[in-house]
């Protein structure tokens, strides 16, 4: 462990960034804050059901519920933070996701014109991000959040989402029906080692903010040091999938059941039980996809440079290209979320609910990872050479681009590739350490 | 993100006048910035910056170390996605400049990025430390860097293509096609 690992302060860093609650439910709210009064008593209110990581890994067998945080740049501002700390913090952030849409692929159908719950319109100041182990929990949770509400006058919850695993598997799974959670970047210093394929842990300043990342000691931060240090950046994306359409697309291009496996898996990168093409190219091995000891480690360049097992424009391959990626340890990104909305059964006509996932990425930049994901690695039209592509799943499509799957002789080629998803609101958020939220909760006083 | 569009045609020659500023009509943004256009010479910058005085024996020592990488590690620059680097030293009214002019497939901002982490990771100081007005934090600081590079940058008013738009990667993989195609040729005589 080096010096810089053994000072990673698991008892002021908020649980999310570097645990998973074992939950199947939760909910996020969005608050507002009427004025820096409203926001901090609120926050006083809430900031002892905040768990640091090492609370979390002390008591997580028994815990209920977990709470984390966290706060947009308006939100920093009406808590009273002085203008000189908040100009301090990175453009992005202070801009918000909604005003980086075009950077960000967020146009057309994805635009924050469309965006639902008050998200991307500047009066978002605040998430409450609840994980619970049960439903019953997250109403006990729910009712307790609303009578702290009810309390601090000039509090208003804009808009929420209710978290459900959605069936029919018992693991972490989206409405598509791929296996979720299968490769995670380690902290180093954090104690976790990574599944074989999931790289060497990372400088925990790729992260957390107030330590070495990956090129040095930490620079050029924002201020207050007490606010900022055991912070980090959290991208909120709510994105819509529409799995009728999905599995329209599967039935029309896949032609029998085993096709449509296949399609679904050329389009990840991985069949939907989670094994990776690289080592199954041709059939399915659910209990490889189900093994952190094997279903992440392989490589592009080394194993499939020309993309005959895994497309060269999948999804797996654009947001985690491995060795065929540049500078791959400074854009790295920490997930975490969960799925919302109904199941539609199989078999079930699309029956226009809004289901989807309601995902995180925590990271220590939000331009140099982020962004640079959604930029480059999912938008990016030419990626790879591709020409006329984006992320199959989560790239910006008007049904004019195409998708190409390499095969011996001659590659598959699908015109018209409909959108499966749609970004339906995000904003930027940093989640200070627990010194930071009781710093926020005091200013002024 | 790059806009390739997809009927960019390679046997057409082509050419493209740039408007004054350096962007055609509304500029996409990226992430730093304005994304500079991608024209039939493919993305590029000619960054024209003052010389430290007196540090141009750095600049022509700078220039042996990078043939000496390059000669070692052909492939040490491969993230960069270039084709061509021009680097000059020119007078103007008695102070030396550089021109630092390449053509490249990626943006401009990932380029800039690309780079700082290439420089670093190789332990390669790079020659921008001898100009005047480079951010010293360089190292730690890939936005101040991709800052100094845009306002150095001098756009073009004209670019040209005789095989327009088409990448290294294309231009590579169609000569790679061509020595297969003599080999197999050559064992069927």
């Amino acid at each position: 462990m080096s010096v810089g690992a053994a000072m990673l302060e698991l008892n002021d860093i908020q649980y999310i960034v570097l645990a998973r609650a074992p939950a199947v439910t939760g909910r996020y709210e969005f608050l507002s804050f009427r004025d820096a009064a409203a926001g901090r008593l609120w926050l006083a209110g809430i900031l002892e059901r905040v768990p640091s990581v090492e609370q979390v890994r002390k008591s997580v067998k028994e815990d209920q519920s977990w709470i984390s945080v966290a706060f947009t740049h308006a939100g920093l501002r009406t808590l009273g933070l002085d203008e000189s700390s908040l100009a301090t913090f990175p453009e992005e952030f202070r801009q918000g996701m909604a005003s980086r849409a075009d950077i960000l692929g967020d146009e057309g159908a994805h635009h924050p014109e469309h965006w639902v719950g008050g998200l991307g319109t500047g009066n978002v100041h605040a998430i409450a991000v609840l994980f619970a182990r049960d439903s019953k929990e997250r109403e006990r949770c729910v009712g307790a959040h609303r009578a702290l509400v009810e309390r601090c006058d000039g509090v208003e919850v804009l808009s929420h989402v209710d978290l459900e695993a959605t069936p029919p598997f018992e693991y972490a799974h989206d409405h598509f029906g791929y296996r979720d959670r299968l490769s995670q970047p380690v902290v180093e210093g954090s104690g976790d080692e990574p599944t074989p394929g999931s790289g060497a842990p990372l400088k925990p300043g790729e992260f957390i903010l107030g330590y070495p990342d990956e090129s040095g000691p930490p620079a050029g931060l924002p201020e207050p040091p007490e606010l900022v240090r055991n912070g980090t950046y959290m991208a909120y994306r709510r994105l819509e999938e529409h799995v009728g359409k999905f599995r329209d697309f599967l039935r029309e291009h896949g032609k029998t059941p085993e096709g449509e496996e296949l399609l679904a898996a050329k389009l990840m990168g991985r069949w939907r039980s989670g094994a990776p093409l690289v080592h199954r190219p041709d059939k399915d091995d659910p209990e490889m996809g189900a093994d952190p000891q094997r279903n992440n480690a392989f490589n592009y360049k080394s194993e499939d440079p020309l993309g005959y097992a895994v497309p060269l424009g999948s999804h797996i391959r654009r947001m985690n290209p491995r060795d065929t990626g540049a500078n791959m340890n400074r854009r790295r990104m920490i997930r975490r979320g969960g799925t919302y909305g109904p199941h539609l059964p199989e078999g079930a006509p699309d029956d226009g609910v809004e289901r989807g996932i309601a995902a995180f990425v925590i990271c220590a930049s939000l331009v140099r990872q982020f962004e640079f994901a959604q930029n480059v690695w999912v938008n990016d039209r030419n990626f790879h050479e591709l020409g006329n592509e984006r992320d199959p799943f989560i790239g910006n499509h008007d049904g004019t681009l195409e998708y190409k799957i390499p095969k011996r002789p001659v590659r598959k080629k699908i015109t018209g590739l409909p959108a499966f998803t749609t970004c339906r609101g995000g904003e930027y958020f940093f989640l200070p350490g627990l010194k930071g939220l009781r710093l926020l909760a005091a200013l002024g006083g | 993100m790059s806009d390739a569009k997809p009927k960019e045609d390679w046997s057409k020659p082509a050419a493209m006048a740039i408007p004054k500023g350096g962007y055609i009509g509304e500029p996409q943004r990226g992430r730093y910035g304005p994304v500079f256009p991608k024209t039939p010479a493919c993305y590029g910058f000619s960054i024209m910056a003052k010389i430290i005085p007196g540090r141009e024996p750095v600049f022509r020592e700078y220039a042996k170390k990078i043939e000496t990488a390059v000669a070692k590690d052909p492939h040490c620059l491969a993230i960069l996605k270039l084709h061509y680097l021009r680097w000059v030293l020119f007078d103007i009214g008695g102070a030396t400049y550089f021109m630092y002019q390449g053509i490249f497939d990626t943006d401009f901002d990932k380029y800039t990025e690309d780079a700082v982490s290439l420089f670093g990771a190789t332990g390669i100081d790079t020659v921008f430390e001898n100009l005047e007005g480079f951010p010293k934090d360089w190292k730690t600081n890939a936005p101040a860097f991709v800052k100094f590079v845009r306002e150095h940058q001098q756009s073009s008013f004209l670019e040209y293509g005789e095989y327009p738009f088409v990448s290294a990667d294309e231009i590579k993989k169609a000569l790679a096609l061509k020595a297969s195609f003599s080999a197999m040729l050559d064992q069927m005589q």
